[in-house]
């Protein structure tokens, strides 16, 4: 069995560190771990997707989730979300995204739309099961701005991506403690719990 | 898997090398091969740096490999082109300790200026080169590759690309085995590239690659055969191997290790077992025409094509009228949102420089950095973007073509880490042939695009060490510049005033822009505030990320990504736009 997860947003959200704390939860979980990261000038602010495949009892191949094949779609802004929606699988696929939306450059300079209705197209995409949440409201509430990740890593944590592998809380925030910075663990903490109750 | 490590390949890479007991790691920072050398300098075995360029960085490598400590550098795929000279002349001296080369390319081109194959200059130098396929792989194969560069006495490189060098997988770690240096012998005959000894060491070279073929095709350290019955084989190797065992699960598989020289026996061997054999490669066809030069039928890139990265759903696609192969998933049809290229940072020093470079409507001959992206709107600043350091060279050639009154009206933009690598070169031939252009150095005092590295300007090495801080006016005056000036770029005025007289000057002058990249700044500043906006558009014209328009057209702020740098405040006609001091009552 292989998870495939899939984090967007725009470069310099965090979604690198989003992608080490699902890599400590399988080092925990004794499983097997693909991750593929973009760096580089694909972080100057443009689209970010970083592929997370997670798996036990068969080798995981490729570092990339192949489209279509996705369980779930982790967004940091919503547009982005919809860019990764040919990702998800046809059915059963989890979305969690932020609302909080970045318009692209060629929005801010008129010669583009940002669509207004990213989060009806969402749930057409993903049959329903996709949860919104003002991520970065959630965490500036908690002191914490940089840690609109956590916010969404506890929104998946509250949804497990298949419904006969639930991860415990424990491992989860064990995971966390493994992959973020000791200073800020309180704070990340305290930002995952909350997103994770917010969106249970 | 308790034991084992979860590492980029690049990471693993370094890991390998440290584990061989590796002494000296040399490398100038390119995507996607940064952070070998960055977790490189994480290991106190090591003498870890960052050269000024790749050849020099190539040369050093030279230098400690005959000096005898195993030694790496490392580069992207255009960074080889800079490091050829010394490269093809190594294959010919070899090796005294072994010497590992890696180059990263950039398939998809994520950040690079081509997509070029590296591979062939494995085939051109006449060196052995191994890929990987994953992180446990970069370990090994890099270790391989000290043992190998050893026992054939010749420079071995390591292939890598975005999927390799910027993938995690589980990694299996493993002690370091520290090496004595031996003893210091001469050996010019060897090490000294006049005509006569070079004759001879090519002779050398061509034995040293006939054995190493003939023992790749037999040797298991050089390919792996998966046989799955005899329909239809494909030959493949790093990234490709990935994708052929997902999409086409049926297939045997060739997976070579070694993709120069190519282990023919094994080749032969594979084609002989299969009624239909391909071949699946990122980029050209290297494998595949080296396949068909041995007289075996086969294809690959007649489905595959040449440009971008491969995919599980791209080699399904290609091969969809094979047995075996899975169609893919049926996609979500959305429609594709407006593209997010990347852009300048909020508070980035670059832009107070393309906004005044479009404004004034100049010929920018550009150079590669995060300011390259000056060449995207709003801005549209840029004519001409070539390769590390050209902007200087280009734009003494625009003045030869067009003369002088074409000169006064272009300037050629460098950072300061690319102008230290390869522009002042150019700068000393535009003073010495008498050229007429205006240079802009934008030193933002790091090297920004690569993710923060340090550089002869920035006053610190590789290890945060305080390091000698190059004076870039008095390289400038010392290279024949007789008018340098630096300003700050947030300085409107100052900038503009600067462009006016030194682009109107017939001859060769300097103006450096200095002001640290906004990611340095850790000062948080509070967003500037919007009040009484009068619509005009002006401080849109920044392609600033946290400006943008509300439904009315008036000018709103994103306080979380305002650094508060105040460039809007300047520009604004109607001073409608202020800085959190000014409107804290």
């Amino acid at each position: 069995m292989i998870t495939n997860i899939i984090i967007v947003g725009v470069g310099g959200q965090g979604a690198l560190l989003a992608s080490r704390v699902l890599g400590a939860l399988a080092l925990r979980l004794g499983r097997d771990v693909k991750v593929s990261e973009i760096h580089g000038m694909a972080q100057r602010g443009g689209s970010v997707i970083t592929h997370v495949r997670i798996g036990e009892g068969e080798p995981i191949y490729a570092p990339l989730v192949a489209e279509g094949e996705a369980d779930a779609v982790l967004a940091f802004e919503p547009l982005e979300a919809l860019r990764a929606a040919p990702y998800l699988v046809p059915e059963g696929g989890l979305i969690i995204t932020n609302t909080r939306p970045i318009p692209p450059m060629s929005v801010l300079t008129g010669a583009a739309r940002y669509p207004d209705d990213v989060i009806d197209k969402l749930n057409e995409t993903a049959g329903g099961r996709v949860t919104a949440f003002d991520a970065l409201e959630l965490a500036e509430r908690l002191g914490a701005p940089r840690a609109v990740n956590l916010a969404l890593l506890g929104a998946l944590a509250a949804r497990p991506v298949r419904s006969d592998d639930s991860v415990p809380l424990s491992v989860w925030e064990s995971a966390i403690a493994d992959a973020v910075p000791p200073r800020t663990l309180a704070a990340n903490l305290a930002v995952f719990r909350e997103a994770y109750n917010q969106t249970k | 898997m308790p034991d084992k490590k979860l590492m980029l390949g690049n990471e693993a890479i370094a890991r390998g090398a440290w584990e061989a007991g590796c002494g000296v790691v040399a490398s100038y920072p390119g995507t996607p091969s940064t952070e070998i050398t960055e977790a490189a300098a994480s290991y106190g075995e090591m003498d870890v740096e960052w050269s000024v360029n790749e050849k020099v960085a190539m040369e050093i490598a030279a230098g400690a490999s005959i000096g005898g400590a195993r030694t790496l550098t490392c580069m992207k795929h255009v960074g080889l082109n800079v490091a050829a000279d010394p490269l093809f002349t190594l294959a010919y001296t070899g090796v005294n300790a072994g010497l590992v080369v890696v180059v990263a390319d950039d398939p998809g081109v994520h950040s690079s200026q081509n997509e070029q194959d590296s591979r062939f200059y494995a085939r051109s130098a006449h060196l052995p080169m191994l890929i990987p396929a994953d992180a446990q792989e970069c370990l090994a194969f890099t270790k391989l590759a000290f043992e190998l560069s050893e026992r054939f006495d010749t420079p071995v490189m390591i292939g890598a690309c975005t999927r390799i060098a910027h993938a995690r997988s589980l990694v299996q770690t493993g002690g370091r085995v520290e090496r004595d240096l031996p003893e210091w012998k001469r050996n010019p005959a060897k090490y000294v590239m006049l005509p006569g000894p070079a004759r001879a060491r090519h002779l050398a070279l061509e034995d040293r690659e006939r054995r190493v073929r003939e023992e790749a095709g037999i040797g298991e350290w050089a390919y792996s055969i998966e046989d799955n019955g005899g329909a239809v084989g494909v030959i493949c190797s790093g990234t490709a191997y990935h994708y052929v065992k997902e999409a086409m699960p049926e297939a045997s598989v060739l997976k070579l290790n070694l993709v120069y020289p190519l282990p023919e026996r094994a080749v032969a061997r594979f084609a002989s077992m299969v009624e239909r054999l391909f071949v699946v490669e990122e980029l050209e066809p290297f494998i595949e025409d080296a396949v068909r030069a041995m007289g075996v039928e086969c294809s690959g890139k007649d489905r595959t094509g040449r440009q971008g990265e491969l995919s599980v759903n791209r080699v399904r696609a290609a091969f969809a009228d094979l047995p075996g192969v899975k169609r893919d998933a049926a996609r979500a049809d959305v429609t594709e949102p407006p593209a997010r290229p990347p852009a300048m940072c909020a508070g980035c020093p670059h832009r107070a420089v393309f906004y005044t470079l479009a404004k004034r409507k100049l010929t920018v001959s550009g150079d590669i950095g995060c300011y390259t992206l000056g060449m995207l709107p709003p801005h549209g600043a840029m004519d001409a973007c070539l390769c590390m350091g050209a902007s200087i060279g280009m734009a003494a050639g625009l003045h030869k073509a067009r003369g002088d009154d074409f000169a006064r009206r272009t300037v050629a933009v460098i950072g300061d880490s690319t102008f230290m690598h390869s522009g002042m070169t150019a700068l000393l031939d535009a003073v010495y042939n008498r050229s007429s252009l205006t240079l802009l150095i934008l030193d933002n005092r790091i090297t920004g695009m690569t993710g923060h590295q340090h550089n002869p300007a920035s006053g610190f090495d590789i290890h945060g060490e305080p390091a000698n801080a190059v004076d870039l006016e008095a390289v400038c005056r010392a290279l024949g510049v007789t008018r340098v000036r630096s300003l700050d770029p947030f300085d409107l005025d100052a900038l503009n005033s600067a462009l006016s007289e030194e682009t109107a000057f017939d001859g060769v002058s300097v103006i450096i822009s200095r002001r640290p990249c906004a990611l340095l700044d850790k000062k948080r500043r509070p967003p500037v505030a919007v009040e009484g906006c009068r619509k005009c558009g002006a401080c849109m014209k920044l392609g600033c990320p946290a400006l943008s328009k509300d439904k009315g057209g008036a000018v709103i702020v994103d306080p979380a990504q305002c650094v508060g740098c105040g460039l809007c405040a300047r520009v604004c006609p109607f001073q409608a736009i202020h800085d959190a001091e000014a409107v804290k009552v």
